[in-house]
């Protein structure tokens, strides 16, 4: 019993501080977007939703949301079809250098944001293509494919080809065995990799920064009001970005990893 | 797609690296017959039934439906369906939806798919089971459902891969029932494979015996139990006493055979002096006096005696050597008995060819 006590309390004392030190800095962003003084700095006055007022009534900041939610559903649904298509190739058939293939792709979760992001920039440039959201969406499927696919090959198994043989024996041709029998056994996988690639491309940053134009997105746009000093806009910009991707991340959560439990 | 066609296979062959696992099969099954492949595992029969639905492609020979080449046709193309061993219902579809994949993926309307599906449903016993989940079916009735999804697409040849494996033995002996009857009531070819061979003898019109890639005997139940070709067949389906034997006479269709227990005549044709192999089934040996018409094969020193309820199961050697099965009426084998004359019954015994 005393034993299992003092357990449980170097288990505490191990938890807490580290829960305490991922969530704190969260925790205070939210309590002072809600803060009704013009610094945010204790003590707490409030709470009030002024701050929440101004950032919506600021169009530059609506804006770049739009910007953010269009970059992000688009990048992120062609990543997901890319690493669909990628994934049901590579488990299904005889792909002669499968094992590099794989790991071609699976390559760009290694390399840092910023290579990536100033690679591309080198490589619009000389292409001709300029600074766009064209280019930061671009810059986001990039991004996403390698973990997409992550998500969706480590779901397809030996079993759905079997059913998909099932399929063909019934007369269905390659392509309604892919639509009617493949994607549906792997939507869960699908739905999950595309909720999962939102939220990475709705709060990146470096590789937003550096290709997006007169068009930036949320994360450029929170990144130019930190500069000109702290404002509780600010915090209430974040909650808002922090509450989208946790909405998001949910979402993931209850498809695949809900699913798995079952 | 027609109905029931005939199937032929011609010096059909699969070899793997080093390894042949079909051999030169070749076999032509009439129209709406029940054929059901036989064999050990690793004989070739799974091989076949692959070849057959387009999943294995045969290293040479051809497969032939109604006269069509179909060797080499995707599966989609083939006048085939098959019933999967382990079924391979689509989860995320109801009964239903399985049943109708193959006439929805051919753009039948909808309401004509309803009313095969509910048609299908009925002859394999689930009518009105086709709003529910997969998930919610028993053993036997996704065994069912397997079987309505394949056959509502009208197959000229449905294909069974071990379709009652995964069943208990009560509801294999029913379905086995159920799928003569369907097979009857539709007229379709039915190609099954198992390595059960009562479940071959009670379903097929025809038996192929098949063994290390190749056939070793066909024909109907009754004909290949009662006149095995070879030692396997004697020995696969059912059970076999066999007796080694040289060739002493020869002469007008019969043979005189030297074996263990004594000088045996038996039709067939041999050279005097060969050696050969007699079969004997054991409800065709007999202990106790004997009877006009019957061979005598000596006296039998019984080693073991086992009730079985309706007959003793008899095992021994008879002076000579030659050690025999016997399945006999309680009656006849009083408790106790050591030594008892055994004979066979006139035509039970078996030359076989090798």
């Amino acid at each position: 019993m005393m034993a299992a006590l003092a357990r449980h309390g170097t288990a505490a004392l191990v938890m807490g501080p580290l829960f305490a030190f991922i969530y704190l800095p969260v925790a205070v962003l939210v309590l002072f977007s809600l803060h009704a003084g013009s610094v945010p700095v204790p003590p707490f006055e409030g709470p009030s939703l002024h701050w929440y007022r101004a950032v919506l009534d600021n169009d530059r900041v609506t804006g770049a949301a739009w910007n953010s939610l269009l970059v992000g559903v688009l990048s992120s649904a062609l990543a997901t079809l890319l690493a669909t298509l990628a994934a049901w190739g590579l488990a299904r058939h005889r792909v002669p250098g499968a094992r590099a293939l794989e790991a071609l792709l699976y390559l760009p979760l290694a390399v840092s944001y910023l290579v990536i992001g100033v690679g591309l920039l080198v490589a619009f440039s000389t292409a001709g293509i300029g600074k766009s959201l064209w280019a930061v969406g671009i810059g986001h499927v990039v991004l996403n494919l390698p973990l997409a696919f992550a998500v969706v090959y480590g779901q397809c198994d030996p079993g759905q080809a079997r059913l998909e043989q099932a399929a063909r024996d019934l007369g269905a041709s390659e392509a309604q065995v892919f639509t009617r029998v493949t994607v549906p056994l792997l939507r869960p996988a699908i739905l999950s990799a595309f909720l999962l690639s939102l939220t990475f491309s709705w709060d990146e940053f470096i590789v937003a920064f550096l290709l997006s134009g007169f068009d930036p997105t949320l994360p450029v746009v929170i990144w130019g009001m930190l500069r000109t000093g702290l404002n509780p806009a600010t915090n209430a910009a974040g909650t808002l970005v922090f509450l989208v991707s946790l909405a998001a991340g949910m979402a993931f959560e209850l498809f695949l990893v809900g699913r798995r439990a079952r | 797609m027609s109905a029931a066609a005939e199937l032929a296979l011609e010096g059909l062959t699969k070899r793997y690296e080093g390894a042949v696992a079909v051999d030169a099969v070749s076999l032509t099954v009439p129209r709406g017959s029940y054929v059901v492949l036989l064999g050990p595992s690793g004989s070739g029969k799974t091989t076949v039934l692959n070849m057959l639905g387009g999943f294995t492609l045969p290293t040479a020979g051809c497969i032939r439906v109604g006269g069509a080449d179909i060797t080499t046709a995707p599966p989609a193309k083939r006048p085939t369906a098959t019933v999967f061993q382990d079924y391979a219902l689509f989860p995320h579809l109801t009964v239903a939806g399985n049943v109708g994949f193959g006439l929805s993926v051919r753009g039948m309307g909808r309401g004509e798919i309803a009313r095969h599906v509910a048609a299908a449903l009925a002859l394999v016993g689930l009518a009105g089971y086709g709003p529910r989940g997969i998930a919610q079916a028993s053993g036997g009735q996704r065994q069912r459902i397997a079987l309505a999804r394949a056959l509502v697409t009208e197959p000229a040849i449905l294909l069974l891969d071990e379709p009652l494996g995964a069943l208990d033995l009560s509801l294999r002996r029913q379905m086995q029932d159920e799928l003569r009857r369907i097979q009857r009531t539709e007229g379709r070819t039915f190609v099954h494979v198992t390595h059960d061979q009562e479940e071959a003898m009670a379903i097929a019109d025809l038996i192929v015996i098949m063994n290390a890639g190749r056939i070793e005997d066909m024909g109907p139940p009754a004909r290949l139990y009662e006149r095995p070709r070879t030692r396997f067949a004697a020995r696969f389906l059912g059970e076999s006493s066999l007796l080694e034997g040289t060739v002493a006479a020869a002469g007008a269709g019969r043979i005189a055979v030297d074996t263990p227990c004594g000088r045996l005549e038996v039709e067939g044709e041999r050279a005097p002096g060969s050696s050969v192999t007699l079969a004997l089934r054991p409800e065709a040996v007999r202990v106790g006096a004997g009877r006009p018409g019957e061979l005598a094969l000596g006296e039998l020193a019984v080693e073991e005696v086992v009730f079985q309820g309706g007959f003793v199961r008899v095992t021994g050697t008879v002076a000579g050597g030659g050690r025999l099965l016997a399945k006999v009426d309680p009656q006849s084998l009083p408790a106790g008995v050591a030594r008892v004359p055994a004979t066979v019954r006139a035509g039970g015994l078996v030359l076989l060819e090798d």
